[in-house]
This record gives C-alpha cells, structure tokens and sequence, in this order.
C-alpha cells in the first residue's frame, strides 16, 4: 500500500515531466499569462448569502441560488469554496482536498481515469493546487433532485484549476447539474477542469454541464469515466455562449457487462469562438453499448466535432451521430467520426451531415405564418432540441427548462 | 352547382389573372385564369405534369415558382409580390403533399405557431386521431396518411379564409378518408351555406374526395392551361371514360 506522501510525489514526478506537453488538439495556451491569486471571498452556510455573483448568472448555467428541487449544492468562486452542502441523505459532497484528507481510500479515485500526465493543463492543475467537488452517492441510494454545482470566475486573468471526482456506488443513483460561469468584468481568464467519474456496478450517473463563460475565456476539462457492470453514464455538455477557445475529448471506459455509455453535446459557435469537442467511447465488455450524439451550430465560429467509438468486446453496441449547421458565413465546421473494432462481433454505426438549413423546412414554416428569421429561429432551436433518454422526469423537465433558458438568451 | 348562389354575396376571394409561372427556367403555367368566391369549393383535375401543384405553390408564393407574367389578387388585394407568410397571415393556407420533417419540433408546437389564438390542441388532435402523435417531431416517421391528418391538423389550427389542398386523398386508407373528408368540410365550413366565409381549391387526381366533400366547380389543366372549368362530377366522368386527351380535345 502506497502512503498518500509516496501516492503525491509520485504524481508530482509524473506531472513535471508533463508541464510542457502539449495537447493533442486545440490552440495551445500559454500558461504563464495567468494568474491564481483570486479575490478573497468566504465561506456561507447558505446560498443565498453569496453576494458575490448574480443569481440570475448562475440561472443561466442551470444553478438555482434558492437550492429548491436540488438534494445538495456546491460553490466554487475562482478557486476557493464558499458552499458545499447535501441536503438528502446518501449523497455526500466535499471539496476535492477536503475528501483526500478525510479518506484514504479517495486516493485511488484520484488520477485513475484521467492521467495527470496527460498533457501539460493535466500537469498544471496537479501542481499548482487544486480544488473542485468531490460527490459520492452512497451504495443504493437514488436521489430524486439533482445536485448542482457551480464553478465561477470572477478575477480577471486567473487560471482556475479544478479537479472533480464524482463516484456512484454500487446500485446507487446521480444527478448532477454543473454550472460554469464567468463574471462579465472577466475579459480573459482559463478554466482547467479534471473530472473522473466512477459509475459502480448497476450504478447511474448522469452529469449535465452548462457552459456560460464570457468571449475572452480558455477552457480545457479533461474528464473521464469508468462504468462497470450493469452501469449507466449519461453525459450532457450544453455550451451556446462564446468562449475564446474550447477543447475537450472525454473517455468513458465500458469496463462491466452491459454498461452504457451516453454523450450528448449542444455547441453554439459565434465568430471568434473555436471549439473542438469530441466524445470517446471504449467498449470493453461484453453487450455493453453506446451513444455520441453531437449538435453543433456555427454562426462564424469554428467546430470541430469529434466521436470515436471503440468496440473491444463481443456483442457491443454503439452508434455515432454529428450533425452541424452552417447559419453564416465564415468559421468552418469539421466532423471527424471515427469507428474501430478489434473483434468481429460488434454491431457500430455513425452518421455525420454538415449543411445549411433546408429551404424546404423555412418554407413549409413560412406557409404555416412565421416569417423567414422566425422560421430560421424555430428550426435552430429545434435541432438543439436534443432529447436526452434515460433522467428521471424531474430532472428532464429541469433540464429542458435550463435549455429553454440558455437557448433564449444565446439565440 | 347547386350552392354557387349561397357564396356569401358573392364576394371574390381569389382571382387570377394570366398567370405565367416559370421553375427552375421552365415555364409551367401559360396563362391561367381563375376565380373562386366566398364560400366555394374548386377541384382541380389534370394529368401529371399538367401544372397543378405548380399552381397551388404559385398562389402559395413560394420564391421556386417564380410569376413571370399576369396578376393574383386575395380579397382585392394583389398579392403577387408578397412572401409567403404574409399570405399565410392573410389567410390562405396550404396542405403539403411531402413535407419536411423538422427535428426537435413537436407536432404540438407546429399546430400551436399555426394558430393565431389560444387553441385546445388535444381536442382537436383526438379528433384527428393523432392525439399521441402530439410530442412526436413533425413528419418523423409519419406514414402517408399520418402526414394528410397531420397537415389537415395543422390547416384546422391555421383556420384559413382560403384552402390549397393537393390531393388529400393520396396514400389515406379507407378507414381514413371519412376522417380526411370531414376535416375538409370542417375546414370549408360545409355545414353552413350562406354564413360560410371559407373556401378551397382542391387537387384531385382520382376524385375519390368528390364523395366526401361537395365541390362547385371543376377546372382541368393540360399543359399549363386550364382547358375546361364546369361541373366537377361531370368533369370527372369524362376523365375516367374518355382520359385527359380526351377531355382536352373537345375544347378544340
């Protein structure tokens, strides 16, 4: 058994070696522009005493500041916590070092399925400190309202450094809603984000993140999961307002019998904005299944929108779809899905379509009354309608209201 | 006929007036003149490639079927230049053979934004058998005759003064046509007579519809002309005996 000292000085090792390994994909960024000193702010037992950020901010990013119809919250400005509290039993909700101090065993949740030697902003946060929700639902319980979390930066030019472990237990269930703000005063600032996700057997996890960043913002979560047995992995990453630059490629690994893996992506991309996001999936059991469904929307701005399945196992099951719309000139939209199979039996497909809007669906709107940019608005905000199976109604409708939201104010 | 003293005061809705249309630099329509008043039903008969749905889409004003020559007016007002969903606001509307499917559009939100008014769309879609068609996207994966009650759905929630319907009958069983044809006389007000404010013009190429809804006048268009307007059941008659060769021969 390694000690938590060795368990550290192996990872900062590892992490050095790291600092200046770029990534594979999107802009690189130079880290030496930043900043980590952030703004003072404090600890609140309740909501509603956080001065420091606009409700009506964190509405936007699917955080209810009331904390009504959510069993716990948790509050991270730039890189200090304010609040984290569950409000059901079942759930627990630490801050990440919080956890790794209380626990020995979260050790072995920490830099499991995302390597810290990754590239250099994996590196980065082990190095320079990090906070971030460490959430855990106990073995069987389901909670009937999601928990939410919000990440939000208000000093300009900061990096904040976030690393989230998120574990259901056997049978357990989860749902988790996070919000990823900025304060309009930030003109420029990096989100470095680590989630690892661990779905037990016949566990649920589903995990609904809403971008909200301002035109000025770096982001690069590096996120993984591992489903086991019997377990579920529903993933919805919605992001329709501008950011400088967007780059993530999630891995869930299907490791039990069964698993499912589910990855939804909503991007709206405004000129200026590059985002590359993609979606991984590796198949390693038996009948264990998948799907990557990516909308995206460029109106000036750049996608690139990856999908890579990867069927390792008998009788798997995955399918991949991107679809793009080009609303304006300008920008560039890339899909690049991919398909690989190391065993005969496997049953993988992928469909990608990138274009304009049909004439024929203005028209047939335009017949019914609406005018050209209404009909336009309605077939956009349809195809960002992507229908998410498998949360509970509570949550669905949550979710749906939250879209509603974030597509009137981006659209 | 028999109804054509009953057009409220026999106000003209519609009028056409040596109407040209071209698609895609092919002239379609070479001169058609029509008029239908308040309160009537006109069927349109006509082989393929005749001319008829082109004409539907050119009152329609869809920009493909581009008016090159002659006039439409819509209750007086000419309308040849307007868009189409100022023409929708003005009160025609049209049923589409093959629509679009658009994802992410419920049924009921499509039925909904035809409206001009607070409507009970479950009601009304229970009437068209279509109640748990409600969350489904609009067209996706509906069958033929899904599609007709879809539309006609669509058209009872628009409420419009004028009805383009091309061939409403085309791919509905027999089990749907009542329903199909009781939405029509629904849409065209056809248990009024002299109250009725409502009128259509209906393609038919079998002229099944004939059975379930009453029409005052036929029109047969060959080859971008309407070469015979009089009574639709004898219009159709001959049709079926003789052919559309036939039935264009005997204006020479």
């Amino acid at each position: 058994m390694v000690s938590p000292e060795e368990r550290i000085r192996e990872l900062k090792e590892k992490a050095m070696r790291a600092v200046d390994k770029p990534a594979p994909y999107g802009p690189d960024i130079d880290l030496s522009q930043y900043s980590c000193g952030s703004q003072e702010c404090f600890y609140v037992e309740d909501l509603s005493q956080l001065k420091e950020v606009d409700p009506e901010e964190l509405a936007r990013s699917g955080v209810d500041i009331s904390g009504r119809g959510r069993s716990g919250s948790f509050v991270q400005l730039d890189n200090t916590i304010v609040h984290r509290k569950a409000l059901e039993k079942g759930v627990e909700i630490l801050g990440t070092t919080e956890a790794l101090q209380k626990y020995d065993w979260a050790w072995d949740y920490f830099w499991n399925v995302v390597q810290v030697d990754a590239d250099k902003y994996t590196a980065d946060v082990e190095l320079n400190g990090y906070e971030g929700y460490f959430i855990r639902a106990l073995p069987g319980s389901r909670t009937i309202y999601p928990l939410q979390a919000c990440l939000y930066i208000r000093s300009p030019r900061l990096v904040q450094r976030v690393h989230n472990i998120i574990i259901a237990e056997e049978g357990s269930e989860l749902h988790i809603i996070t919000g990823c703000a900025s304060d309009h005063k930030v003109d420029m600032a990096l989100h470095l984000g680590v989630s690892e996700f661990y779905v037990k057997r016949n566990a649920k996890i589903t995990f609904t993140m809403i971008h909200n960043w301002v035109p000025g913002m770096d982001v690069r979560p590096r996120s993984g999961a591992v489903v086991e047995e019997g377990g579920v992995f529903l993933s919805n990453y919605i992001v329709l307002e501008p950011v400088r630059s967007l780059q993530l490629y999630p891995t869930a690994r299907l490791v039990g019998e069964g698993a499912v893996a589910r990855f939804n992506s909503v991007l709206v991309a405004r000129e200026g904005v590059l985002m590359d996001v993609g979606s991984r999936v590796v198949l390693s059991a038996p009948r264990c299944s998948a799907e990557v469904v990516s909308r995206a929307i460029t109106m000036g701005g750049t996608i690139v929108a990856r999908g890579h399945l990867r069927g390792e196992a008998e009788e798997v099951k995955a399918h991949l779809e991107c679809r793009g719309l080009m609303l304006e000139q300008g920008g560039g939209m890339l899909a690049i899905p991919e398909l690989e199979a190391t065993v005969p039996n496997v049953d993988m497909s992928h469909e990608a379509a990138v274009g304009k809007i049909a004439q024929e669906e203005i028209e047939y709107l335009m017949a019914r009354g609406l005018s050209e940019e209404e009909a336009t608005a309605t077939i956009v905000r349809g195809f960002l309608n992507v229908k998410i199976e498998g949360l509970p109604p509570v949550l669905e409708r949550e979710i749906q209201r939250m879209m509603e939201i974030s597509r009137e104010s981006a659209l | 006929m028999a109804e054509k003293e009953d057009g409220m005061h026999g106000q003209t809705v519609l009028e056409i007036k040596d109407l040209h249309v071209e698609v895609e630099g092919r002239e379609i329509l070479h001169g058609v003149d029509l008029t239908i008043k308040c309160g009537e039903t006109h069927v349109l008969f006509g082989p393929n490639g005749s001319g008829k749905t082109t004409l539907l889409m050119a009152i329609m004003g869809f920009p493909r079927y581009r008016v090159t020559r002659g006039r439409i007016y819509f209750a007086g007002e000419d309308i040849t230049d307007l868009d189409p969903h100022l023409r929708a606001q003005r009160g025609i509307g049209i049923m589409f053979q093959r629509p679009p499917t658009i994802r992410g559009l419920a049924l009921r939100d499509m039925v909904r934004l035809c409206a001009s008014r607070d409507l009970d769309v479950e009601a009304m879609a229970e009437e068209m058998n279509l109640a748990e068609f409600l969350q489904r996207d609009v067209n996706y994966g509906f069958s033929g005759g899904e599609i007709k009650r879809s539309e006609l759905l669509q058209l009872l929630a628009q409420d419009p003064r004028l009805v383009l319907l091309d061939e409403p009958e085309s791919g509905v069983d027999m089990e749907n046509l009542q329903l199909v044809g009781r939405a029509i006389r629904k849409l065209l007000q056809k248990d009024r007579r002299r109250t009725r404010t409502k009128c259509g013009l209906i393609i038919t190429h079998t002229g099944y519809i004939l059975d379930y809804v009453e029409a005052d006048m036929g029109h047969v268009l060959c080859d971008g002309k309407i070469v015979c307007s009089g009574n639709p059941r004898e219009q159709l008659e001959g049709i079926r005996k003789y052919g559309f060769e036939e039935c264009a021969r005997c204006t020479r």
